[in-house]
């Protein structure tokens, strides 16, 4: 084993680094750039039972230190995921994959994951109850205890898969949805989605997104995200998976300080492709400046 | 796609607002008239998407209008400095359905892509004629160096303070082949409904990562969806759908 090495849900990770969803597609666009099976894993583009266009453009709004996105969930839907998509990221990728799924209903959520879990190369399911793009779905779930449970009850059901719960950050008490889903079932939970935010134009004094709000990422949500994810791990005996803002080697290890097993990198792939990668290759170096003999040993190291 | 260092060895004023930069860098990448290059600028957290105006022996020249804080922090930049820049993004014009005879149309800042694409169908033994779209005489660039590739420019301006007063649609040439066109989505409508030939068509749109993984600047067609910065941004006249 090496000084990287993380154990996910039973499942050993290389190193703890995972592209979150929605910022690395399907991997073969970052395939052209760098060797991706240098990833711990990587979480793919959040799928949904049928396919979905998502929002109308703009849906991209920049701010200090990140971004807004309102994509909406486009994906081609669960069977083209099988059919097409999956068969394209076995040629560059070739380990366990994350599998990250949306839906609009209780039935949508267990559909989905039950279609998906036929396919040998996924690892793990993270299941979005926090997307703050679509209404009547995705964030609806999340921000109820009750909700949360229903969906997480409903998946473990079809699934002996390891399951995590994505949960948003647009909550009173994320603690209360965690142990939530902790009780009905879930082997773990990935924190944080986007924050929900909103940019107005100057010019044309009207929203900059057409779906006027979207979720707020990038490095200015860093220390939201490590404050979310030390309560949680503090609350449950379940695995988190840490992620919001998060661009550097520094990051990752306060990320594991606050309790995070794994940890998440997303809009900041989509700044640097390379981020992923150089975040791996600057672990051990900056591992040995602050005394770190092995990653496993600092998760949840701060009391 | 590549990511590579540039340095700057140009940055100058064409007009009030626009500026022309010159950068030497690591071109191999860049493999079609039309593409686009993504460019990070310190302080800023998304990369700022520009088309290529040019590409010759390693050095890459774009042009840009100062709109906004990004493009303001990249007029002021000196020569020497160097840039963060994704290069070979997008797909590009297709030369190849060009005919004898194509017309170029660029509004504003959607003329620099046509210059390489001229460049390249005045190689291929192509009569090139260029229409060049702007709201008034002292906002014309590159009038002198579209016709110093041996194209037949036409100036249109909003005003009629330079050439034939009105749009590039007011100054369509009645013999062409085949059109390619690059502007403000206003006139690319315009440009749609008063060709008669097939063509091809650039479009822009408010990008996160301009290299096709977050899905932000997608878009419908006949073909089916696609994403401006990936399958874009030239889409062939034929299989757009114009929304609202």
């Amino acid at each position: 084993m090496g000084r990287l090495n993380v154990n996910l849900c039973g499942i050993e990770l290389d190193n703890p680094i995972i592209p979150a969803s929605g910022t690395f597609g399907f991997g073969y666009e970052f395939a052209e750039l760098y060797d991706i099976n240098c990833l711990g894993t990587f979480s793919f583009k959040g799928t949904t039972r049928d396919p979905r266009f998502g929002n109308p453009t703009p849906r991209i709004a920049e701010c200090t230190a990140g971004m807004i996105n309102a994509v909406g969930l486009q994906n081609p839907g669960v069977e083209k995921v099988i059919a097409e998509e999956l068969p394209k990221m076995r040629q560059v990728f070739h380990k366990s994959v994350m599998a990250n799924v949306s839906g609009f209903s209780v039935e949508d959520y267990a559909y989905t994951v039950e279609k998906l879990n036929a396919c040998p190369e996924i690892g793990w399911f993270e299941v979005n109850v926090s997307c703050p793009n679509v209404h009547g779905g995705g964030m609806s779930f999340g921000t109820s205890p009750a909700a949360a449970a229903e969906v997480t009850r409903a998946v473990r059901r079809v699934t002996d898969k390891p399951l995590l719960i994505k949960l948003s950050p647009n909550v009173t008490d994320i603690v209360a949805i965690a142990k939530a889903c902790e009780d009905a079932g879930a082997d773990g939970i990935s924190l944080i989605n986007t924050l929900l935010g909103m940019r107005i134009d100057l010019r044309t004094k009207r929203p900059v997104i057409a779906n006027k709000m979207g979720g707020f990422s990038g490095s200015a949500i860093f220390p939201v995200a490590v404050r979310m994810v030390y309560q949680v791990a503090n609350a449950v005996k379940i695995p988190v998976v840490g992620m919001g803002g998060v661009t550097t080697a520094e990051d990752v290890i306060e990320m594991m300080l606050a309790g995070a097993t794994a940890v998440q990198v997303g809009a900041a792939n989509l700044v640097n492709p390379y981020a992923c990668r150089d975040i791996i290759r600057d672990l051990p170096a900056v591992m040995d400046k602050y005394g770190i003999e092995t990653l496993k040993s600092i998760i949840g190291g701060c009391k | 796609m590549k990511q590579g260092f540039f340095e700057i060895i140009e940055n100058t004023a064409l007009t009030a607002s626009v500026y022309r930069m010159r950068l030497a860098g690591d071109t191999s990448d860049i493999t079609a008239s039309g593409q686009f290059v993504n460019i990070a600028l310190s302080g800023k957290f998304l990369r700022r998407p520009i088309s290529v105006c040019d590409v010759e022996d390693g050095v890459l020249t774009i042009i840009y209008k100062v709109v906004g804080a990004g493009t303001a922090q990249m007029a002021a930049m000196a020569v020497g400095e160097k840039l963060d820049v994704l290069t070979g993004l997008g797909n590009g014009y297709d030369l190849a359905p060009a005919g004898d005879r194509p017309l170029l149309l660029g509004g504003g800042v959607g003329v620099p892509p046509l210059y390489n694409l001229a460049k390249r169908l005045i190689a291929a033994g192509k009569e090139v004629t260029v229409i060049l779209g702007f709201n008034k005489a002292d906002e014309v660039f590159y009038r002198d160096e579209f016709a110093a590739l041996g194209a037949n420019v036409i100036v249109a301006t909003a005003d009629g303070s330079m050439g034939v007063k009105g749009f590039v649609t007011d100054a369509l040439p009645t013999d062409y082949t085949y059109f390619y066109t690059c502007g403000p989505e206003p006139m690319l409508r315009a440009v749609w409904r008063a060709t008669k030939t097939s063509g091809q068509m650039s479009f822009e749109e408010r990008m996160g990562c301009g290299f096709g993984a977050c899905m932000g600047c997608s878009c419908k067609t006949l073909t089916g969806n696609k994403r401006i910065c990936r399958e874009g941004p030239v889409m062939r006249k034929e299989e757009i759908v114009w929304e609202g």
